[in-house]
């Protein structure tokens, strides 16, 4: 059987970790390779590599560190953050990623989806989606620029057209739990994974053990992304994973 | 020397990274003449098999694929790879593979709430432990998978691990020195390197 996925996620800015990773016993808790291999030991399931680098310019220290965590980690990485085009998309996949992750520039450009999946599988293109709830409706709205700018799409809807167009994940985020660690939205992400056919990954909130627990127990998630909780050790994802499977949900351990 | 076979599908460096970390030494070959004198090829793959045909029809590397097979070579099909050592394919009809295994690959069908393509890591069943791939596994190995077809194989003799996704397909087939595993075994941690080391060792 399929088993559900934990997937740490980690900001990356001119090719170093930002947002302190305070891993016991990194020396240099900065590298990505360092951080991706101590992941591995804890047996994460996927990496998700989001760049936030401002400068377009400075953007090329991120296919140079794609080619060194593809060297040293032997486990499946989405690297997402501020991809335009066609060229970006090959350059990350030829430096060894095996996705990528488009919000903006999709939505900005639906005919990329169809063309990048058309190019290099649907398996590699993942759209990142960023939801938020419009008032008290079970509608949500689709923001873009890091969360910046409303788009009047919504959710559902965008992730229906995205996987018609040839995603082959969506990655979820609720804007209304990031940062909460209030768990995450299970409206938004129940609604989004029954009604989509391809694997949905849950974003946003993740604080204690049993909010990954509810996530898959109330909704049709395939994976469970967080950032914070993992990296300030709160929890580690081995823990998580042992807590899942006590409480029966099927994880790789 | 390890040939991999590099026909414009898909991520050709992360099989030779993970094989170069096993102690193996790599080429990347692009025409049929350049893998002649490798003891093993690997043909991994991602993306649509008719498109992957083609491109190995038309640059010959498909007729020297069966030439190196003949003559004993051996040869590993990583994802699309294992899926195109099949008769054929129900992608866009019925396209012909390579047939060096008896079977044909068919799609998913995306009932009962099950999502497609099959992205994660899934057990392996392993039925014939004496393949040598598996050689030193345990009982409860999982893989990361990631497809939208399978292979289904027509002598159940080839089979040397099912994997259960709504129904039991073939994970890892192998006849003869010809092996095929839909998994990503450079991207299934240390299962993954595993097999990869077992295939290096290989005679």
């Amino acid at each position: 059987m399929l088993t559900k996925r934990i997937i740490p996620c980690l900001d990356i800015k001119e090719g170093r970790v930002v947002k302190g990773v305070k891993f016991l016993g990194l020396k240099d808790a900065g590298d990505p390779v360092s951080v991706g291999r101590a992941y591995d030991r804890q047996m994460a399931d996927e990496l998700v590599f989001l760049d936030i680098t401002a400068s377009y310019e400075k953007r090329k220290t991120l296919i140079a560190l794609v080619e060194k965590i593809a060297k040293n980690i032997f486990m499946p990485f989405t690297v997402g953050g501020g991809i335009r085009g066609i060229k970006d998309i090959r350059d990350l996949l030829n430096a060894g990623a095996d996705k990528v992750s488009i919000n903006t520039s999709a939505v900005k450009y639906p005919q990329l989806i169809a063309e990048s999946s058309g190019k290099f599988g649907s398996q590699c293109i993942v759209v990142a989606i960023d939801a938020k709830r419009n008032g008290r409706s079970k509608k949500w709205q689709v923001f873009i620029n890091g969360g910046r700018t409303p788009t009047g799409l919504d959710a559902l809807r965008w992730a229906k057209e995205s996987a018609r167009l040839g995603a082959g994940e969506i990655l979820l985020t609720s804007m209304d739990h990031d940062g909460t660690k209030d768990g995450y939205d299970l409206e938004l992400t129940k609604k989004i994974s029954e009604e989509v056919k391809i694997p949905v990954i849950a974003s946003g909130g993740a604080g204690e053990l049993k909010h990954f627990r509810d996530i898959f127990k109330k909704t049709a998630a395939s994976a469970a992304l967080a950032a914070s909780i993992f990296h300030y050790r709160q929890l580690t994802v081995r823990e998580v994973k042992r807590y899942l499977n006590n409480n029966g949900i099927k994880v790789r351990l | 020397m390890i040939a991999i076979i590099d026909y414009g599908m898909g991520n050709i460096h992360s099989v030779k990274k993970a094989l170069e970390s096993q102690g193996a030494k790599t080429r990347i070959v692009s025409k049929p003449g350049e893998f002649r004198s490798a003891d093993k090829v690997v043909l991994p793959g991602v993306g649509a098999f008719s498109d992957a045909m083609r491109q190995l029809r038309r640059s010959g590397i498909g007729q020297a694929l069966d030439e190196h097979i003949k003559k004993g070579g051996v040869l590993l099909g990583i994802c699309l790879g294992m899926q195109m050592l099949f008769e054929k394919s129900r992608e866009a009809g019925d396209v012909k593979g390579l047939a060096v295994l008896k079977g044909r690959v068919e799609k998913f069908i995306d009932m009962n709430g099950l999502k497609v393509p099959h992205i994660g890591w899934n057990k392996l069943d392993i039925i014939d432990k004496g393949c040598p791939l598996f050689k030193g596994l345990g009982s409860r190995e999982y893989a990361y998978f990631c497809h939208s077809y399978y292979a289904k194989a027509g002598d159940e003799d080839d089979v040397a691990s099912f994997t259960e996704y709504g129904i039991n397909f073939a994970s890892a087939v192998y006849r003869e020195n010809v092996y095929g595993v839909q998994f990503h075994p450079e991207k299934s941690q240390n299962t993954g390197l595993k097999i990869l080391n077992n295939f290096i060792k290989l005679c």
